[in-house]
């Protein structure tokens, strides 16, 4: 049974999203780790770069595999979390420690089409 | 066998095609043949080819081939494997993988090389679409219009499927002109040029300000090199490069009138999730020994699919074992001879042929094995004198030049007799 | 095999040489090339003797595995036998020290070469042309998908962007789509591993090239339904494009011209024994069907009253996708293969690669999941072992396990994890080369291996234990890439 925090909001492609004023800080929930086992990489945007709601905005990659990251929300990446180049097992270790952009939202009427943690335990079993 | 699967003829086991489908003919084809007839039947084809004295390159250079590495490279433990995927009973090839990207990189300067491409033209079609994935938005790439011709159409090829714009930069005294490089740099639309280390017309390159130029407007810097003259030459890295890319041919890989030759990838650690292609990399096994295993396979075909960086799965592997081997027997001293003999041959021959009165100086640049002259003769009796006397040389440019090529393989005694069958003419 | 841990830098010694180079042309020449020019250090390579070489490359290669080591079951690769005749006829002189650009009249041997592949390839396939410039399969399957796209444009029909690729499908069919500018949309498999025709018709419209397809597919099933999967894609304007990495057990027995493919490649390194070299050189010829003839990539060979021309440009022509004419010796060995096997046996290698599949399927289905039992074509998928140990209390042998465990007894693993209809997918092609004693052999083992997984999964849990190295850590080498030696990356 993966882990999921009370207060984060949920996206159906695995991203928790906590919000703080207009920003959005995203990462993958502990389900998502758990699926892709070791992580080798993640694979992030830079700041500045323009993420749109559902298309990719990086991906995490293990020896095998490779998975999208969709963004939960539209705007601008304000910060990315560098400490994840050069030890991406951070994400394994504790996915809700371990975020991994955080968005300026264009739109934050996008966060109505989120889970809240409930909803999302439904789905990540 | 037949029993075992529970039919009663070979036909049987074609019962799900439908019947329309099964081939009732013969094939057009000749009978089968014995091993001596097999044999008789290629000297005959063989016969009908002229071996020549090669003065020519273009992309392709007659280099001396020691004879160890043809004995290591049909070694069947090597030949017969294909892809290392069983990594503990692929120790081998990984390991000498390993060897040419640390070659590669030795050479180039580069931090990281992949495992091998087809040949060089490929490659750097390739590192054309490495271009536009790395600027993301940005859909030009300039080519330097002293690229080998077989490159650039190549690149074109790629570049027109993929959706790409390529747009030509002129030069200047048979150079790369750095000038026509700013001016097409304007439209703010270009992710990377191809620029040769060493050109079509053998010029050695001076790159000073390009890597500046491109990187001011964040696009990538890709030197199209020969790796037998960059034991001696400046290295893309020292250039300021991003993305290094060539053709191992002139690493000693015979002629063979175009392939199996090896094309090879080599980039900054920047860029390094970006090149397509094998990479195999160092850690160690259960018992903690060192071993070797393909790795940052996550940017690859059979994970990515169409996401991929490339389509690329198989190499030259066995190519690039010829070339890591080549490149072992040779070591510094010996690949530094190499070009050294390989400049004393072409001076010399260039030198000689001006006095004949038969051509003209085109440039005055350095060259180190390959020169362009001006013909003040028929260019096709010029060939044709040269064809009967067994040499191949003086192929023409498109501006009507000749290009002449002379590698340590060349003897005084033999660009003496070219010489003279141009004075022929 | 015995593990030998030195990398070729480590036995370097300065000032030590493996060479010799003939006297200079010009002994007076002094290397005049400006300093602004040249490098700074010399490079790091290696100074060693020529035994030190030689010792050291047989050391490496005594880790290494090929067919000539033994038996390669290596699913949708076609490990067969690579006769060594093909290895003296590429080493002739007259073929390797032909420079690509002579002129035309100094390599009509090279020539008839090219011009008779293209025949004897065509009357295999039943296709009208091949060009024999791309040097792999995948740069085939690009060069086909470049001559869909020309074909399209010269019609002026520029709408069709997408190409339909089967779940089934090698991953190379995908990202092969995507270098040639071509949307993936994926049609899915039925129960029975066929594409499904019901989910394949809505696909179709105004905007597809065409088709991908592996006919056996990557299950080894026969693709029956082609003839309406072909007339539904020609009927809205598509085109067939036939993957041959399993072109082996249709030999002699089904040409995929006939069966209504367009276009198709072929891999001379699987279907016409020319050596792997661990991962190339290969070859990828791509034929076509007579109205796609001309966009085919140039330069290509053309005769004229018995004489050979190249055709370095032709207006529709698809443009050049490699350096040269591709890997000519890779076209010599398959050529030599063709001649040697004769219209006769090269028909029955098809048939014997057939044979060989459903023998050891057979032999094995009791011990291994068959998921798909019907007669398979060259190769065929388990789903991973019947009785995996887990009663025993301990986690069950994977597929991966069986693999590892296989090299313990001297065979090549299958392949596996692929296709991805299956999660323990285990994927096996004999080909026509081996003798039943060999498949007899690989059969006990795997009978072995399923017995050892049931008893004390444990043991397959460790394997290998007699290869040169254990499993290594695969997840250390992607999160702290060591790339070359001495690397400083991270």
């Amino acid at each position: 049974m993966s882990k999921i925090i009370e207060g984060l909001l949920y996206s159906d492609s695995h991203e928790w999203v906590k919000v703080d004023g207009d920003v959005a800080v995203i990462g993958v929930s502990d389900f998502a780790q758990a699926e892709m086992g070791d992580i080798t990489y993640v694979d992030m945007p830079e700041v500045d770069d323009e993420v749109t709601k559902g298309e990719d905005f990086g991906a995490l990659e293990s020896v095998k595999a490779s998975s999208e990251l969709y963004s939960p929300v539209s705007g601008v990446v304000v910060e990315v979390n560098e400490a994840l180049e050069d030890a991406p097992e951070l994400v394994n270790e504790d996915a809700f420690a371990n975020w991994i952009i955080k968005v300026k939202m264009s739109d934050k009427s996008e966060l109505d089409d989120l889970m809240d943690a409930a909803a999302y335990a439904e789905i990540a079993k | 066998m037949l029993e075992r699967v529970g039919v009663k003829s070979l036909d049987d086991l074609y019962a799900d095609v439908p019947a329309g489908f099964i081939y009732k003919g013969e094939y057009d084809l000749p009978d089968a043949l014995s091993e001596q007839e097999v044999r008789d039947w290629f000297e005959g084809l063989a016969a009908r080819n002229t071996r020549l004295k090669v003065f020519a390159g273009a992309g392709a250079y007659d280099h001396y081939t020691p004879s160890v590495v043809p004995y290591i490279i049909s070694r069947s433990e090597f030949l017969t494997a294909y892809t290392p995927y069983q990594c503990e009973i692929s120790q081998g090839t990984l390991r000498y993988i390993f060897e040419f990207q640390s070659m590669i990189c030795a050479l180039t300067g580069m931090d990281v090389s992949n495992a091998s491409m087809y040949d060089g033209p490929t490659a750097a079609a390739e590192a054309m679409r490495m271009a536009v994935a790395s600027a993301r938005k940005k859909n030009t790439v300039l080519l330097s219009s002293t690229l080998l011709p077989n490159v650039v159409k190549t690149v074109e090829t790629y570049a027109k499927y993929f959706g790409t714009n390529i747009v030509m930069i002129g030069s200047e005294n048979g150079q790369t002109s750095l000038e026509a490089l700013r001016r097409a740099m304007e439209c703010g639309d270009v992710a990377g040029a191809i620029v040769p280390g060493i050109n079509r017309f053998g010029i050695v390159e001076d790159l000073t300000g390009f890597a500046e130029t491109l990187h001011e407007g964040k696009a990538l810097f890709v030197e199209y090199c020969d790796p037998s003259a960059l034991a001696v030459l400046k290295t893309p890295a020292e250039w300021g490069a991003d993305v290094a890319v060539g053709d191992g041919q002139p690493l000693g890989i015979p002629l063979c009138f175009g392939g199996p030759y090896v094309g090879f990838m080599a980039c900054t650690k920047d860029h390094m999730r970006k090149l397509p292609g094998r990479i195999v990399g160092e850690t160690v096994d259960g018992q903690g020994r060192r071993a070797f295993v393909l790795t940052l396979q996550a940017r690859e075909q059979h994970i990515r699919r169409e996401k991929a960086t490339s389509n690329i799965c198989s190499n030259e592997s066995l190519m690039a074992l010829f070339v890591t081997v080549y490149l072992s027997l040779m070591g510094p001293e010996g690949m530094k001879e190499v070009n050294e003999k390989s400049y004393a041959g072409a001076h010399l021959l260039h030198d000689e042929l001006l006095k004949t009165g038969k051509f003209e100086e085109v440039f005055d640049k350095p060259f180190l094995k390959e020169f362009v002259l001006k013909p003040l003769v028929d260019v096709k009796a010029l060939q044709a004198k040269l064809y009967e006397r067994g040499f191949f040389g003086a192929l023409e440019t498109e501006e009507g030049y000749v290009s002449f090529c002379v590698t340590e393989k060349r003897t005084r005694a033999e660009i003496e007799a070219l010489v003279a069958a141009v004075k022929e003419v | 095999m015995k593990y030998y841990d030195r990398l070729i830098f480590e036995l370097s010694k300065s000032g030590r040489r493996a060479y010799t180079l003939p006297a200079s042309a010009d002994p007076a020449s002094r290397f005049a090339i400006p300093a602004g020019l040249l490098r700074a250090e010399a490079p790091a390579l290696p100074e060693v003797s020529e035994v030190d070489v030689v010792r050291h490359y047989t050391n490496l290669s005594q880790m290494n595995f090929g067919v000539d080591t033994g038996f390669y079951p290596l699913g949708s690769c076609t490990m067969k036998y690579n006769p060594k005749i093909n290895e003296e006829i590429a080493a002739m002189p007259a073929f390797q020290g032909i420079h690509p650009l002579q002129d035309e009249s100094t390599v009509q041997g090279v020539l008839e070469v090219y011009y008779q592949m293209d025949k004897a390839l065509s009357a295999i396939t039943g296709m009208k042309h091949f060009t024999l410039n791309p040097c792999a399969g995948a740069h085939g399957e690009l060069t086909g998908l470049m001559v869909m796209r020309s074909y399209h444009a010269s019609r002026g029909d520029f709408a069709r962007t997408k190409v339909i690729v089967p779940d089934s499908a090698h991953g190379t069919n995908p990202a092969s789509a995507a270098v040639c500018g071509l949307s993936i949309v994926e049609v899915k498999s039925n129960a029975s591993g066929l594409v499904d025709v019901e989910d394949l018709k809505p696909l179709l419209g105004p905007d597809i090239a065409g088709i991908m397809m592996t006919n056996p597919n990557t299950l080894g099933l026969f693709e029956k339904d082609i003839r309406e999967i072909a007339s539904l894609v020609h009927d809205c304007g598509g085109l067939l494009y036939y993957d041959g990495a399993n072109m082996n057990p249709l030999l002699g027995v089904v040409r995929p011209g006939d069966m209504g493919f367009d276009i198709m490649h072929l891999n001379l390194h699987k279907t016409f024994s020319t050596p792997h070299g661990g991962g190339g050189p290969g070859s990828g010829p791509v034929g076509v069907a007579d109205r796609l003839a001309e966009f085919l990539p140039t330069p290509k060979v053309v005769e004229e009253n018995g004489r050979y021309r190249i055709v370095g440009d032709a207006p529709l022509s698809a443009g050049q996708v490699s350096g040269y004419m591709g890997n000519f010796g890779v076209i010599l060995r398959a050529y030599a293969y063709i001649l040697m096997l004769g219209k006769q046996h090269l028909a029955l290698a098809g048939k014997l690669a057939t044979l060989g599949a459903n023998y050891i399927k057979e032999s094995l289905k009791d011990a291994y999941k068959l998921p798909i039992p019907s007669v398979c074509k060259h190769e065929f998928v388990f789903d991973g072992l019947i009785d995996d140990g887990s009663a025993t209390g301990k986690p069950g042998a994977t597929t991966l396990d069986v693999a590892k465990r296989l090299l313990d007894f001297g065979f090549h693993a299958p392949t596996i994890y692929f296709p991805l209809l299956f999660h323990q997918a285990l994927m096996i092609e004999p080909t026509e080369t081996e003798s039943k004693e060999t498949l007899d052999a690989f059969i006990d083992v795997m009978h072995e291996i399923a017995r050892e997984a049931a008893e004390d999964p444990d043991i397959l849990h460790g394997a290998p234990h007699n290869a040169p190295i254990s499993r290594p850590d695969e997840t250390m080498a992607a999160r702290r890439p060591v790339l070359k030696y001495q690397d400083e990356l991270s």
